[in-house]
């Protein structure tokens, strides 16, 4: 194909080196995909037309909430072109991506708990068809009180929209204390108390869901589906469809995008895949934009409250944390995100006490779940904005203030989170020059400010969602006897470019080119597991996986190739398509008869290779939420420009700088980066999930304000600002030649730095995001009134919380045990991490 | 006899160029310029997002202006001319618009790069030297949620460039 030859970053013919110095990793690349997607041709799931395919539609409450009398489908079953109509009953086991809720069902029983919620589906022979007899099926719905909100749902313990949980409408409590934080609190010179407020968002992937199912010609079942998550897929297919694992192939197409929103198994997978078994033919579903807005699983809405005390000279001497989480209709996996929004804290600054309180609840709302970040945005928007009014009272930077409290590199956190690198310093010293920090902040006229903030992000959650002993993601390499090699790995592409991260690293090994390769990822007959491209996992654990394997058939080659060229194999190198003696390159073989000369002396050369991350020293019940192998950082300068008359906030420039570890292909790292500034910004100042009541005298049930692309805004190309990118790359051991994260982390400094940036604009907190331009009006009228120049929640309603588990620190001498938790602390280490487990 | 579904009656019919070609089709009529290019003459490379016109990911050039396909019936299209991602390589190689936006980190999960990539291309035949606020301007009506745009403004400029040279070269 000469097109891509002609253009491709890496020179083939470039001059012969040692073979010591990398060629593949850190060179900016075209991805190994990109011919496919400017062609068109990557293949997503809607793209699957299949003979005979027969189409989907679901029924889907128009209530919030109410009971299922009784449903009648006799009418839409005898509709001419309809194969199939499902309700509840044909699929009722309960499924979810937790273990600890499995509360979802692929059509209601005999509750409905938000507008959207699938009651019944119809199959026919034309998608018009399925859409016009969803008209045709009658359910009788008894209307139950709706929910809107925490703190209704606080005040009503009745109806209980779920039966399990912690209590009424509370779905998960959580509290934990690292060190005595009242004690902390005494020491302080100065204590702030800020309340917040982080309205919900959601993903708005371009690419709607889609699913195709069919029965294969064996009998046995493959799907193919817009997933993050085919493990995930694979177990609740199995466990709700009864049937043998073995049985089921989940086939992860390219998503159109993901950000968290294709993480969960969702309904309308299990319903086609039902529909196809019963039918034996195929069954196509995809999703009206409207659906997407209701399978949700975005940024949970949440009111926080933080107080923290400080030396003056700004170090900080103990922060208690609340938090009260809307998390929508189902559990999702808003258990772990109700602990993710308390873990994070600690590792930008050093905390040396901590108290954490959590609170979900459930709301008659689409389900809350991990969009970019998450769980963790919400608080580092707390906590950053809280750290700008810090520094104004104590009189000191707010990027001088940051780098006299960042953490160091492996530190221990209080709450038992072992760092990898940190170079969150360097970040900040970088934004701050690139940005001219110091000729700007309180300097520009008014109208004009800037704003910092910082951020840290896991790379790779420490614990898997099912607690086993197996490894986190699995690569297995064939070589072939034509030089190539494929890799086979369950790793899905979502566009973050997983592809590419384990074609590099492949390359880099084996001297090779990443066009050489062929992938097969995302299948789960075809590749070893991958746990699925959420939590900033891929690069560094199927990375390493790809690694170990990518060694493993290097040894076995070099084996090869010494023994025929009679050289040492520790003097071998494999670069340029070649594996040659570094002492006198000319002396090799081409990469194809090297592996030709292994195969002859080793039989078939398959490789594998696998990773699990490191045990964490967190052992107290919760702690299995946070640890990560290393985490990434962030720190981000906003230039913003604020009309006084209307409010309206305009965002010239960006500059950030972000702990890469080592960026493998550095053209995707900057896109990562970009596209996290991006969708921060979008959340900063526009991107909402609103509700609204209808009128009493309709039904007044509570329905999205915004189920459309047209109303829901997000930033177009004239929004976006310029950013300056900056990456900072000190190789973390941990990491596939030092990377780290870099899809999320990115986004997280952008909201609070806004915030920031307004006031040094105006003079106002919007300590609410978004921060809109209604906010900033009102703000301005309290200002001008002489009243507290702010907008944002003044309270946080009173929680029964239960009592913290007290968890002393590694500098109070603590063991990663709660002391108060007498049984848990017999246990052994196994039986703790099932628990840690979210 | 029983009446078929609605969607199964293809009593619609039209010629048009697709892609430069002479193309005879047969649809229900109701159907958009978007389904039947997708689902009656296999050309999948189009994408959608809303069906609505609000995302933009639908965008093709008819008779060499972007539209959003999902808003146009393909009963209007007969004898016009389409063009389609499909459409826009030549003689087997890409557009300098692929290349680059291959090159550049443009396309992140590739689901809006075809009309995007359209768009661009109806920009460039107009005006082949924009500057960046008209690429901004041009492809405001296609939302990509991956990139932040600065890659793909990277790319249609430097496309602009290698179209340049190879003007250059042929004259």
């Amino acid at each position: 194909m000469p097109d891509e030859k002609d253009s491709r970053k890496i020179p083939v013919d470039a001059p012969k080196t040692n073979g010591d110095e990398l060629r593949v990793i850190g060179v900016p690349r075209r991805r190994v995909d990109a011919r496919a997607k400017v062609t068109g041709q990557t293949r997503f799931a809607d793209d699957i037309f299949l003979p005979r395919m027969s189409h989907c539609k679901l029924l889907r409450s128009p209530h919030p909430h109410a009971r299922i009398r009784k449903i009648d489908a006799s009418r839409a079953a005898s509709h001419p072109g309809v194969y199939l109509v499902l309700t509840g009953k044909d699929v009722p086991i309960q499924y979810g991506i937790l273990p600890v809720s499995q509360d979802e069902q692929a059509l209601c029983v005999d509750r409905v708990r938000h507008v959207g919620d699938p009651v019944a589906a119809v199959i026919a022979r034309e998608e018009l068809t399925a859409f016009e007899a969803l008209d045709l099926i009658d359910v009788d719905y008894e209307i139950l009180t709706t929910i809107s909100d925490p703190e209704e749902a606080l005040a009503t313990p009745e109806p209980r929209i779920h039966e399990y949980g912690e209590e009424g409408n509370i779905h998960k409590l959580v509290a934990l204390e690292f060190g005595n934080v009242e004690e902390g609190f005494a020491e302080a010179d100065e204590i702030f108390e800020d309340t917040f407020f982080f309205q919900g968002n959601t993903h708005l992937p371009i690419e709607q869901h889609a699913s195709v199912a069919i029965k294969d010609p064996e009998g046995k079942l493959t799907i193919w589906s817009s997933t993050q998550t085919p493990h995930y897929v694979h177990r609740a297919l199995a466990k709700v469809l009864e049937m043998p694992a073995a049985h089921i192939r989940v086939i992860a197409t390219p998503n159109g995008g993901g950000f968290g929103g294709k993480s969960d198994p969702f309904n309308h997978e299990i319903v086609v895949a039902k529909a196809a078994l019963m039918l034996d033919r195929p069954v196509k579903i995809c999703l009206t934009r409207e659906e997407v807005f209701y399978c949700h699983r975005g940024r949970h809405p949440v009111l926080m409250k933080f107080k923290t005390g400080v030396k003056k000279d700004g170090a900080i001497t103990g922060m208690h944390l609340q938090t009260l989480i809307d998390g929508g209709a189902y559990g999702s996996y808003g258990v772990a995100s109700t602990f993710y929004a308390g873990a994070l804290q600690t590792t930008t600054y050093h905390i040396p006490r901590y108290r954490y309180q959590g609170c979900r609840t459930f709301t008659n709302k689409p389900p809350c779940g991990p969009k970019r970040g998450h769980g963790t945005p919400q608080p580092r928007f707390g906590q950053e904005v809280q750290l700008d009014k810090i520094a104004e009272r104590l009189k000191i930077d707010p990027a001088d203030l940051r780098l006299r409290i960042v953490e160091s590199s492996n530190a221990v956190t209080a709450n038992f989170f072992r760092l990898g690198t940190v170079n969150l310093a360097e970040c900040i010293r970088r934004v701050v020059k690139v940005s001219d920090w110091k000729a700007k902040f309180r300097k520009l006229p008014e109208g004009r400010g800037v704003g910092l903030a910082c951020s840290a992000y896991l790379t790779g959650a420490g614990l898997p969602i099912y607690w086993n002993k197996m490894p986190h993601s699995g690569v297995q390499l064939k070589f072939d006897r034509s030089g190539g090699v494929s890799i086979f790995c369950g790793a899905t592409e979502i566009g973050q470019g997983s592809d590419d991260v384990l074609a590099g690293i492949v390359a880099e090994v084996l001297g090779i080119d990443t066009f050489d390769i062929r992938l097969f990822t995302g299948d789960t007959d075809l590749g070893p597991v991958d746990l699925g491209s959420y939590s900033s996992r891929v690069t560094l654990m199927a990375g390493n996986a790809a690694l170990q394997a990518a060694e493993r058939g290097k040894t076995i080659i070099a084996e090869a190739v010494a023994e025929k060229l009679e050289v040492p194999k520790e003097r071998l190198r494999f670069a340029d398509k070649r594996v040659f003696d570094s002492a006198a390159p000319e002396k090799g073989v081409t990469f194809q008869e090297a592996v030709c000369l292994a195969e002859a002396r080793s039989g078939t050369i398959g490789t594998v290779g696998s990773y699990t991350p490191p045990k964490s020293p967190a052992l107290y019940k919760g702690g299995g939420v946070g640890p990560s192998p290393t985490y990434s950082y962030s720190a981000a300068v906003v230039e913003v420009e604020v009309n006084p008359v209307t409010g309206w906030v305009t965002v010239p420039k960006i500059w950030i700088a972000h702990d890469i570890g080592r960026a493998l292909n550095p053209t995707l790292v900057r896109g990562q980066v970009e596209g996290s500034v991006y969708m921060g910004l979008g959340e900063a100042l526009m991107e909402e999930q609103e509700f609204r009541r209808l009128p009493k005298k309709l039904s007044h049930a509570l329905v999205h304000k915004f189920p459309s692309i047209l109303e829901y805004k997000s930033p177009t190309s004239l929004d976006m600002p310029e950013v300056f990118t900056e990456l900072i790359e000190e190789p973390d051991p941990r990491g596939p030649f030092g990377a780290k994260e870099v899809g999320q982390g990115p986004l997280l400094p952008i909201m609070p730095a806004v915030a920031n940036a307004v006031y040094d604009a105006v003079g106002v907190r919007i300590d609410e995001i978004p921060v809109t331009p209604e906010k900033i009006m009102k703000a301005l009228a309290e200002k001008k009134a002489g009243r507290d120049p702010r907008y944002g929640p003044t309270h946080f309603p009173h929680v029964n919380w239960p009592e913290a588990l007290r968890v002393p620190p590694p500098w109070e001498g603590g063991d990663g045990n709660a002391v108060n938790d007498a049984p848990r602390r017999q246990k052994s280490r196994q039986e703790k991490e099932k628990a840690l487990a979210p | 006899m029983t009446t078929l579904p609605i969607e199964s009656q293809k009593t619609a019919q039209i010629r048009f160029q697709l892609n430069g070609e002479e193309t005879d089709v047969s649809f229900a009529s109701y159907k958009t310029l978007l389904e039947v290019l997708r689902e009656d003459l296999g050309h999948t490379g189009t994408k959608h997002g809303c069906e609505l016109g609000e995302c933009g990911a639908c965008a093709v050039l008819l008779d060499g202006k972007p539209v959003l396909s999902c808003l146009v019936l393909a009963l209007e299209c007969g004898g016009r001319q389409v063009l389609t991602v499909e459409g826009l390589g030549e003689d087997g190689n890409l557009h300098p618009l692929q290349d680059a936006f291959a090159d550049l980190g443009a396309a992140q999960c590739g689901y809006c790069t075809p009309a995007i990539l359209v768009t661009a291309k109806a920009l460039l035949d107009q005006n082949p030297h924009p500057t960046r606020d008209q690429i901004r301007e041009a492809i405001s009506g296609n939302l990509c949620r991956c990139t932040g745009y600065l890659q793909i403004f990277e790319a249609v400029e430097a496309a602009v460039l290698k179209i340049a040279e190879q003007k250059h070269t042929i004259t």
